[in-house]
C-alpha cells in the first residue's frame, strides 16, 4: 500500500462570518480577510506536520492547490513540493495536483516538476488536475477549452520529459518553437502521473485510457465502486486488467484520544459550510463549458437556485457513508477495513484534520495515524493484496507499458 | 413604404464551411441581416413582426446559439464575422442593412471593417466590441442565466412578460449553450477587439449608433465611442431603455432604423 498524509492548508485564520454574510468563501470573497501574520505562522505549522508524517511513517505527502479561496492556502503545489523535496528525505511528493489547464506555459511547468524530482532525488509523483471551475475564472483561463487544454499540457509535458529535445510544438492552445528544457526528470521513463477526481465520468475514462492511478476524492463507497466498475472495463477494452495499484482514494480521518474528541474536531470537515472547497457561488462554481455536458441540467438548476448542489453532503451523512471516519485508533481501523474490502485501493491518501482543528490536536492525529492506524491498515493491505504501484512495479502509462518502472539514480 | 401579409418566417439551413447554418427569413423589401444577443434570442418578437413589415429580415441563429451547430474551429468574433459575410454572398444579397444588437453589434461592426462600402446602412444597437475607458461590459461569467437577461432590462416586466418571471429550466439550458459558445469565441479579451476602433475609421457605409440611455451591459461611452470611431455616424440615445432595445422599445428602435434607412 502507498499510505499518504494530505491536508488541504485551510487558511482558518479567517472571520467565518464574513463568509456567511458574503454567501461565497471563494473567487469574489475579498482577500481584505487575508491575514498574512497568521498565514505565515500556519505555513510553517503545516510544514512541521508534513515533517512530522514522514516521521511516523508515511509512504507520501499530498499536496494541491487552490486559488482565491481560505479552504487551501496553497497557490503553487509545486512551491511545498520544492521545500519538501529538501527538507524530507524518504516520503514520495505526491502533488495531486498540478491544474494544467491554467498554465499558459506547460513546459515550465515541466521544467519545474523535472527541477522537485530531481532534489528529492526521484521522489516525485505528479498528478495533474482540470482545476476548480471558479479557479477558471480566478485565473483567466477559457472554461469552454479546460478539457482541451488538459488534454493537450498533458501530451506536451510528457513529451518534454521524455522526447530528446529541440523539438517543435504546435498545438491548438499552445505553441513553442522550441521545447528543450534543460531540467528533466531523474525518474526514468518518467515520475508517475496520477489522476484524482470527484465527479466527471470524462476524467475517469481518461485516465483509465492512460492506465494512470485514478484517486477518488472522498467519494461515498458506493459511488467509488461505480467509479471502479467505469475505470475496470474502459481498462479492460484498453487492453490491460486494472487493479488495486489503478485505485486510490483520499478518506477524511481524524483520529483522537476519544471518540468524542475526535467526532468534535471531525465537524471541522465541514468548516467550508458543507462543501470540502468552501461555501459555492452557485455560478462561479460551475462556468458555462466547464462542467460536463452529461450534468447540465444539474448544474443550471443549481446556478439559479433550484437545484441542490451536485457536489454537497450533511455530515451525518457523510459520517454515516464513511466520507468521513473519526474516532480513536480503535474505532476507526475496522472503518478503513470496510473501505479496503469494498474498494480495494492500494493508494490511501489520510485527510486528517481541517478547518479550526488545534495545532496540538492536528499534531496528535499525526501521531496516532502513524503509531496505530497505519500499521493495521499495511496489515489489511497484505491480507488484501492491495500492492501499489510501487509495489507491483506497475508501467507509468498505457505508453510506456513495455518500459521499465520508474526509477531513481 | 412596403406593406406585407402578416408575419410568414420560413427557415432555411444554409451550408457553409462545412456548418448548416439556421437562417430564419420573413417580410418583404429590401434586405436586412439582423444579428442577434449573446443570449440567442425567441423566434417572435415585437420588433421581428414590425421590422417585416418594412424589410425583408434575414435572421440566422449564431453558429453553436439556439440549438444551431458548434463549429469546434471557431475562435473569436472576426471568425463569425467572415462566416457571415460568406452568408451575404451566399444568398446573392446586396445593397444589405445590417443591424446587429448587443454582441450581434460586436460581429456587426467587425462585419463592416472587413468590407467598408459593401453594406446600404449599418446599425449598431448598444454593441459590444469596444473596451470601455470609464466602466466596464458586464461580465456575465460572474451572474447568473437570469440574472444576465435582467440585467439587460430596465423594465423588469417586460422581461417577465417575454420569458417568465421564473423562466422554464429548458430554457436555462439553451442559456447556458448560448453562454459557453460565447465564451468560446469572446472570452479574452472578453466583449472587445482593441483593433476595432482603429479599424472602424475605414469604414464608408453609413452607420447609426443607437444606445439605451440605461444600459447596464454594455456601457453607453462604448456608444460614444462608436459614434466617434465611425466616419459620419451619429448616435441615438433611448430613453427609458436598457441594453435590449430591440426588446424594450421596439417601436422607437424600428422608428430609428426606418427613418435612417430611408435617408438619402
Amino acid at each position: 500500500m502507498h499510505l499518504m498524509y494530505f491536508t488541504e492548508q485551510p487558511m482558518s485564520a479567517y472571520p467565518e462570518q464574513a463568509g456567511k454574510d458574503f454567501g461565497a468563501t471563494a473567487l469574489m470573497f475579498s482577500n481584505e480577510h487575508f491575514d498574512p501574520v497568521a498565514g505565515s505562522r500556519l505555513y510553517n505549522e503545516y510544514l512541521e506536520h508534513y515533517k512530522l508524517a514522514e516521521e511516523v511513517g508515511f509512504d507520501g505527502i499530498m499536496l494541491n492547490e487552490h486559488h482565491n479561496a481560505p479552504f487551501c492556502m496553497q497557490a503553487k503545489c509545486n512551491v511545498f513540493a520544492s521545500i519538501l523535496a529538501a527538507l524530507t528525505k524518504k516520503v514520495k511528493l505526491v502533488l495531486l495536483g498540478n491544474p494544467l489547464p491554467l498554465a499558459d506555459n506547460p513546459v515550465r511547468l515541466a521544467e519545474e516538476l523535472a527541477m522537485i524530482d530531481m532534489i528529492s532525488r526521484g521522489r516525485l509523483v505528479s498528478g495533474f488536475v482540470r482545476g476548480g471551475g471558479q479557479e477558471q475564472l480566478a485565473a483567466g483561463v477559457n472554461p469552454a477549452y479546460n478539457r482541451e487544454r488538459f488534454e493537450e499540457a498533458h501530451e506536451l509535458i510528457i513529451r518534454a520529459w521524455t522526447q530528446v529535445g529541440p523539438f517543435r510544438w504546435e498545438g491548438t492552445h499552445f505553441q513553442h518553437r522550441v521545447v528543450n528544457p534543460w531540467a528533466v526528470p531523474l525518474q526514468k521513463p518518467h515520475p508517475r502521473v496520477w489522476i484524482p477526481g470527484v465527479l466527471s465520468k470524462e476524467t475517469i475514462i481518461w485516465a483509465a485510457r492512460q492506465r494512470y492511478p485514478y484517486i477518488a476524492l472522498s467519494t461515498a463507497i458506493d459511488a467509488t465502486k461505480k467509479i471502479w466498475e467505469l475505470y475496470d472495463s474502459v481498462a479492460a477494452e484498453t487492453g490491460y486488467t486494472a487493479g488495486p495499484e489503478n485505485r486510490g482514494y483520499l478518506q477524511r480521518c481524524h483520529v483522537a484520544e476519544t471518540d468524542e474528541k475526535a467526532m468534535a474536531n471531525a465537524r471541522q470537515f465541514m468548516w467550508m459550510q458543507g462543501e470540502f472547497t468552501g461555501l459555492a457561488h452557485p455560478v462561479w462554481s460551475t462556468p458555462s463549458g466547464y462542467f460536463s455536458p452529461s450534468y447540465r441540467k444539474a448544474f443550471v438548476e443549481f446556478a439559479v437556485g433550484r437545484g441542490a448542489n451536485p457536489r454537497a453532503a450533511a455530515f451525518e451523512d457523510q459520517i454515516r457513508n464513511q466520507q468521513i471516519i473519526a474516532g480513536t485508533p480503535k474505532t476507526v481501523i475496522p472503518k478503513l477495513r470496510r473501505l479496503l474490502e469494498e474498494t480495494r485501493p492500494s493508494i490511501v491518501g489520510f485527510w486528517a484534520s481541517d478547518g479550526f482543528v488545534s495545532n496540538a490536536d492536528a499534531i496528535t492525529c499525526i501521531k496516532l495515524l502513524g503509531q496505530e492506524v497505519l500499521p493495521a491498515v499495511r496489515e489489511i493491505g497484505k491480507e488484501l493484496k492491495l500492492l501499489s504501484p510501487f509495489e507491483a512495479v506497475a508501467p507509468v502509462s498505457i505508453k510506456e507499458t513495455k518500459g521499465p518502472a520508474p526509477a531513481a539514480a | 413604404m412596403t406593406v406585407t401579409s402578416p408575419a410568414v418566417w420560413t427557415t432555411e439551413e444554409i451550408k457553409l464551411s462545412g456548418l448548416t447554418l439556421r437562417v430564419r427569413k420573413a417580410g418583404a423589401g429590401s434586405p436586412l441581416l439582423l444579428l442577434h444577443h449573446d443570449v440567442g434570442t425567441l423566434d417572435r418578437l415585437p420588433f421581428y413582426d414590425a421590422l417585416i413589415a418594412r424589410f425583408t429580415v434575414y435572421l440566422p441563429s449564431h453558429p453553436g446559439y439556439d440549438g444551431s451547430e458548434r463549429p469546434g474551429w471557431m475562435r473569436s468574433v472576426r471568425d463569425l464575422a467572415v462566416l457571415y459575410q460568406a452568408l451575404v454572398a451566399s444568398l446573392e444579397l446586396s445593397q444589405v442593412t445590417l443591424v446587429g444588437l448587443g454582441f450581434g453589434g460586436w460581429i456587426a461592426a467587425e462585419m463592416a471593417t472587413m468590407s467598408p462600402q459593401a453594406f446600404r446602412r449599418i446599425v449598431l444597437v448598444g454593441a459590444a466590441g469596444v473596451k470601455p475607458v470609464q466602466g466596464e461590459i458586464l461580465d456575465q461569467a460572474l451572474v447568473s442565466y437570469i440574472a444576465y437577461v435582467r440585467a439587460g432590462f430596465e423594465d423588469q416586466s417586460l422581461f417577465d412578460g417575454l420569458y417568465g418571471a421564473d423562466p422554464p429550466t429548458p430554457l436555462l439550458e439553451q442559456w447556458d449553450l448560448n453562454r459557453e459558445m460565447t465564451f468560446r469565441i469572446a472570452w479574452k479579451p472578453y466583449m472587445y477587439n482593441p483593433a476595432l476602433p482603429h479599424l472602424l475609421g475605414g469604414v464608408r457605409s453609413r452607420a447609426l449608433v443607437v444606445w439605451g440611455r440605461q444600459d447596464k451591459v454594455v456601457p453607453l461611452e462604448c456608444g460614444e465611442a462608436y459614434a466617434r470611431a465611425l466616419p459620419g455616424s451619429r448616435l441615438s440615445v433611448v430613453e427609458k431603455c436598457g441594453h435590449f432595445v430591440d426588446m424594450e422599445q421596439p417601436d422607437a428602435l424600428v422608428k430609428l432604423i426606418s427613418e435612417f434607412t430611408a435617408e438619402s
